[in-house]
Order: C-alpha cells, then sequence, then structure tokens
C-alpha cells in the first residue's frame, strides 16, 4: 500500500519529465543508431584447433601468429568451441581440409580466417585457398555492430537507470523529501522497494522500447527470445537502480553525481566485453568479474548472438540478482544515517 | 489552552544530550510538554533546535538520555504516525501538482479513497489553497509552498504538530494568516511545538523554551520570563538569562 504509493509517485515524476524520459529512451536509440553506422575492428590472436592433422602438413603449417590445440576428434573441439577456450578448428579428417568457426565476434572470425588462409597458403602451391567454412553461431555476414550491440544495449540501460534513479534519490535527500518520508511510518525497505517497482516497472518499457528498436529496425542479431533480453536487461536495470541510489548518498549535488560516471560507469565499459578481454593486460582484465555489465553482456551475448535459452544464462542473471540485493541491503544500511529504526 | 488537560505530559524529554562527533549539540536537555499547548522552540540558528525536533519526530536518537512521546519512548514508527512533522525545507515533490503530493503523503499515513479526498479538500481550505489544488508545484510561489507543506502536515489529523521554523522567509501578512491557522488547530485540540529564532514570534506562544548553545537556559509562559528578569521583550529576557544585561 505505502509501496505502491511511492510507486505510483515516481511514475508520475519520471511521466512528467519530459526531457528525462526522452533521454531514457532516444538517447540510447539515437546512440546505437549512430553506432550502428560507424563501428570498426581491431587486432586479435586467434585461437585454433587442428583435428587428425597429419604430420607431412603440420610440417608445412605456418604455426605462428596463432595459439594452436590438437585434437584427435571433433568432439572434444567442439566442446572447447562451446567453452571458448579456442575460437575455431580446422579438420583433416575428412579428406580436403574444413574449417568450422565459434562465429558469434565477428573480429575473431576475420583473425581466425586470416590466420587459416596465411597457414594453409603453403599447401597449396596453386595459391588458391578454397575452404569450406562452418560458423556455428553467427555467419560470414554478421557486422561488428551485431558484436558489441547487445553489450551497447545493456550499457545504454545499465548507465541512464543508473543517472537517473541516482539523482531522483539524491534530490529525495536535498529537498528534504526523504527526510519528511522518514517523519512518516514508511520502513526503510519499503522506501527502497518502492524506488525498485517504480524504476523496474519504467525500465521494463525502456527495455522493450530499445531493445526492439535495435533488433527489428536497426537489424541486430537476434538468435534467441527477445523474453530473455527482456529479463537479462531488467536485472540489470535493477543493479543500476540500486548502485545508483547506493552511490547517491556519497553525492552532495547532481554534479557530484555526474562525477561517479568516470569511475564507476565507463570503466565497466571496457571489461564488459566491448572489447576482447584478452586483448586487455593482465594486470588489469582480472576487475571484469567485479562489474555487474560483465554478466550483463555475457547473458545478452548468449542470447542475442548464440541463441542460447535460460539454462545458459541463469548464472549471470544470478550474479545480477546478487549484486542488487548486496546493494539493497547496503542502501537500506546507508538509511540509517538519517533515521535509526 | 484547555484547562482540563494541562497535566497530560505529550512530551517528556529527560537528560537528553547529542553530539557529531566532538562537538556536542545539545546537553542535559530536560523539558517536559503538556497536551494543548503551543510550545515554543526560541534560539538563534545553530542553537540545536532542529535537532532537538529530529529527536521528537524519531529522526535521530540522544546519545545520552531518552525522550518520551505520548508517555512512551521514542523512537516508534507507530507514535511516528500520531505527529504531524514540518521541517524546515519545504519537502515537495516539484514536478507534481499539489493534489498529487496530498495523495503520496496521504497514502503514506494509511489515508486512501474518498477519505483521503475528504482531508485534501479541508486541509487545503485551511491553508487557503483550495482553488490551486491542481498546480504543478513548479508554479507555486514560496508563500504557497510553504503552506501546502503545512497542509501535508495536516492531512493524517496528527495529535502533535512539530514544525521547524514554519514562517521563516514569510511576509508579514501571510505570516499572520499562518498564526491564525495556529490558533485555529489549537481550539480544536492540536498540540504544537514550534521552532523560531525570531523573538516576536515567540511571544505568540503558550510557553517557550530559551535555547543557546545546545544548552536550555529558561522555560516559562512568555510573561513569566519577562517577568522574571524584568524585561520589556522577550529579547531582552533573552540575553538576561543569557548573562548579558540589555
Amino acid at each position: 500500500m505505502r509501496i505502491q504509493a511511492l510507486v505510483i509517485r515516481i511514475l508520475r515524476q519520471i511521466m512528467r519529465d519530459r526531457r528525462t524520459l526522452g533521454l531514457l529512451i532516444f538517447a540510447p536509440i539515437a546512440i546505437l543508431t549512430m553506432l550502428h553506422l560507424v563501428f570498426n575492428g581491431g587486432d586479435y590472436v586467434p585461437k585454433v584447433g587442428l583435428i587428425q592433422i597429419p604430420d607431412a602438413v603440420e610440417a608445412q603449417l605456418d604455426q605462428s601468429g596463432a595459439d594452436i590445440t590438437k585434437y584427435t576428434d571433433a568432439g572434444q573441439a567442439n566442446q572447447d568451441i562451446e567453452k571458448r577456450r579456442i575460437d575455431g578448428y580446422i579438420r583433416f579428417d575428412h579428406g580436403s581440409p574444413s574449417v568450422v568457426l565459434e562465429g558469434s565476434d565477428p573480429n575473431v572470425n576475420g583473425a581466425v580466417i586470416r590466420w587459416i588462409q596465411q597457414a594453409v597458403a603453403p599447401l597449396q602451391p596453386g595459391g588458391s585457398t578454397n575452404l569450406e567454412m562452418t560458423f556455428i553461431h553467427g555467419s560470414a555476414e554478421m557486422s561488428q555492430f551485431d558484436y558489441f550491440g547487445p553489450v551497447l544495449l545493456g550499457f545504454f540501460i545499465f548507465f541512464f537507470v543508473f543517472l537517473i534513479a541516482g539523482v531522483s534519490f539524491l534530490r529525495e535527500r536535498t529537498t528534504g523529501t526523504l527526510e519528511r518520508l522518514l517523519s512518516s511510518p514508511l520502513r526503510k525497505w519499503e522506501i527502497v522497494a518502492g524506488y525498485i517497482v517504480g524504476f523496474g516497472i519504467f525500465t521494463m518499457i525502456q527495455a522493450a522500447l530499445i531493445a526492439s528498436y535495435a533488433i527489428y529496425v536497426l537489424g541486430m542479431l537476434m538468435e534467441g527470445h527477445f523474453i530473455d533480453v527482456l529479463v537479462i536487461t531488467l536485472v540489470l536495470s535493477l543493479t543500476a537502480l540500486t548502485l545508483g541510489i547506493l552511490l547517491s548518498a556519497f553525492a552532495n549535488n547532481e554534479l557530484q553525481m555526474i562525477q561517479f560516471i568516470p569511475i564507476v560507469i565507463v570503466p565497466q565499459i571496457f571489461f564488459s566485453g566491448l572489447f576482447n578481454l584478452e586483448t586487455i593486460s593482465d594486470w588489469l582484465n582480472w576487475i571484469g568479474p567485479f562489474t555487474p555489465l560483465y554478466y550483463a553482456a555475457e547473458a545478452l551475448r548468449n542470447v542475442m548472438i548464440r541463441g542460447y535459452g535460460w539454462g545458459d544464462t541463469y548464472m549471470d542473471i544470478l550474479m545480477l540478482l546478487g549484486f542488487s540485493v548486496l546493494f539493497m541491503f547496503l542502501n537500506i544500511a546507508a538509511l540509517r544515517k538519517y533515521r535509526k529504526i | 489552552m484547555h484547562v482540563d488537560d494541562v497535566h497530560e505530559k505529550i512530551v517528556s524529554i529527560n537528560q537528553v544530550s547529542k553530539a557529531y562527533g566532538k562537538q556536542e549539540v545539545l546537553s542535559q536537555i530536560s523539558l517536559n510538554i503538556y497536551k494543548g499547548e503551543i510550545f515554543g522552540l526560541l534560539g538563534p540558528s545553530g542553537a540545536g533546535k532542529s535537532t532537538l525536533v529530529k529527536m521528537l519526530t524519531g529522526l535521530e536518537v540522544p546519545n545520552e538520555g531518552d525522550t518520551y512521546l505520548f508517555q512512551q519512548k521514542m523512537p516508534s514508527l507507530k507514535l511516528m504516525e500520531r505527529i504531524g512533522y514540518m521541517a524546515q525545507s519545504d519537502a515537495l515533490y516539484g514536478e507534481l501538482t499539489a493534489k498529487e503530493n496530498l495523495e503520496f503523503f496521504g497514502a503514506l499515513f494509511g489515508l486512501k479513497g474518498k477519505a483521503l479526498q475528504r482531508r485534501i479538500d479541508h486541509v487545503m481550505s485551511i491553508v487557503e489553497l483550495t482553488e490551486h489544488l491542481n498546480k504543478s508545484i513548479h508554479h507555486y510561489s514560496g508563500g504557497m509552498k510553504r503552506r501546502l507543506s503545512l497542509a501535508i502536515a495536516l492531512l493524517h489529523e496528527p495529535e502533535l504538530l512539530i514544525l521547524d521554523e514554519p514562517t521563516v522567509g514569510i511576509d508579514p501578512v501571510l505570516r499572520k494568516r499562518i498564526w491564525d491557522t495556529f490558533y485555529e488547530l489549537n481550539d480544536k485540540g492540536t498540540s504544537m511545538i514550534v521552532t523560531t529564532h525570531v523573538m516576536g514570534e515567540a511571544e505568540k506562544c503558550h510557553r517557550l523554551a530559551l535555547i543557546r548553545d545546545g544548552g536550555l537556559i529558561a522555560v516559562g509562559t512568555p510573561e513569566q520570563l519577562k517577568a522574571q528578569t524584568h524585561s520589556s521583550s522577550i529579547e531582552e529576557a533573552f540575553l538576561a538569562y543569557g548573562g548579558v544585561k540589555a
């Protein structure tokens, strides 16, 4: 009942503030559109498996520039592809060699294909490399945008929900309404719950609009179920919301809230898989698993590019829920600063 | 003042001290407030009035001593339902209309449906804002916001109103109107605690506590305080209690 009052109030406030509403929905759409138009790639050392490679061929193969793993049968290699220990493999057990690629990252696909063409060149004096290629996920036509898209989708939802929720809670504090809330019989957890449900309803709509625009208008690759994308983005926005409210306790004004962006938000982009974590120095890439966006990006990619379902994403979703619950308890604890009971 | 209520304590502050870190804000305050009173807490800004008031609303807890409201120990969520608190800041949601603000705060106190609408109409007529009910707060003047803030504090018919600097920054005409409202509410049985740093306003209270540097320097009716110090005004009395001869 009291939570419901909070939810209605939050939704009314969002609806009343047209600019913020526009920012939350159209800014991500506009940025995704721009990125769709301009994207470009980077450098990567491919991990390639070789299945039943004849000794004579191996001697001639140029093995530099890639991590090579040797297999005796395709089953083991396929498992390693699913676990992403290798990016693809060449099989020599069917007469003419053929290539199988994991395929979800066009950057990696390109690197593997370039390496294979260069490696097998000495085998074919004629010069023409006519290899048969199979993609487990994605396709040769998959663009950079398709690969980055799911991460960006998650990022924008995270970023804007973090900012808007953080600022609106900050305002609650600076305008004195928080004090007024706390001088009513409202419980601290009810305040946090009201915010979660209020913004939760709004981000559902936001995520659905942005995701459907990216998928159906921009043509972003979408192999899995739309509902899975919504579930992941909803859980992600829950994390963003609870983190935003929590950090707003450490800001005295809106500008100080903005200052959290380079500290808390931007680093997450680097470690969420927008850039391949393996190309980031070892002394930095351990940060990835400590950022919520890392799990959301992984889950969104699994659904949108690899077409996986709930069974493969639930661990990431649980991690995000874990973050949210942690932040929620910290929020309730932070509210003790304003009222002891 | 309602004579028959005069001995019923509604607020009892016993030996209360509060410090933030090393800075002591309140020291050894003991005070009783009775039902039906308009009780003034008078002191310069920074004297500790707001901190004392926050203890009564449950927002602060003392380091030492304890506070009782309606003879029960604070802080307690149950008791908080019986208080109407108006803080120094207006504490309104600027994006929303007056009605939406009232509906929201009313719902927090469990008001709903027809009963809520009746209370909204009633409190808005008390503060004379009925015709501005559906206006957005953005379009409210400072004085209107102050009155709406008071209306919200009245919404759930509290037995005790705690008002922190209710008329600060308000012109004399509006100040008089707000005090008329206080007397009307008081006639209907609402007890009130009002903080102020304006000496003239203090004379409007039934009884006063003078606070300086976190300590209570005197308690009594304005007439008593003036008589005891042979002063002609509360301002002089305040100076006399503070050890300065005017």
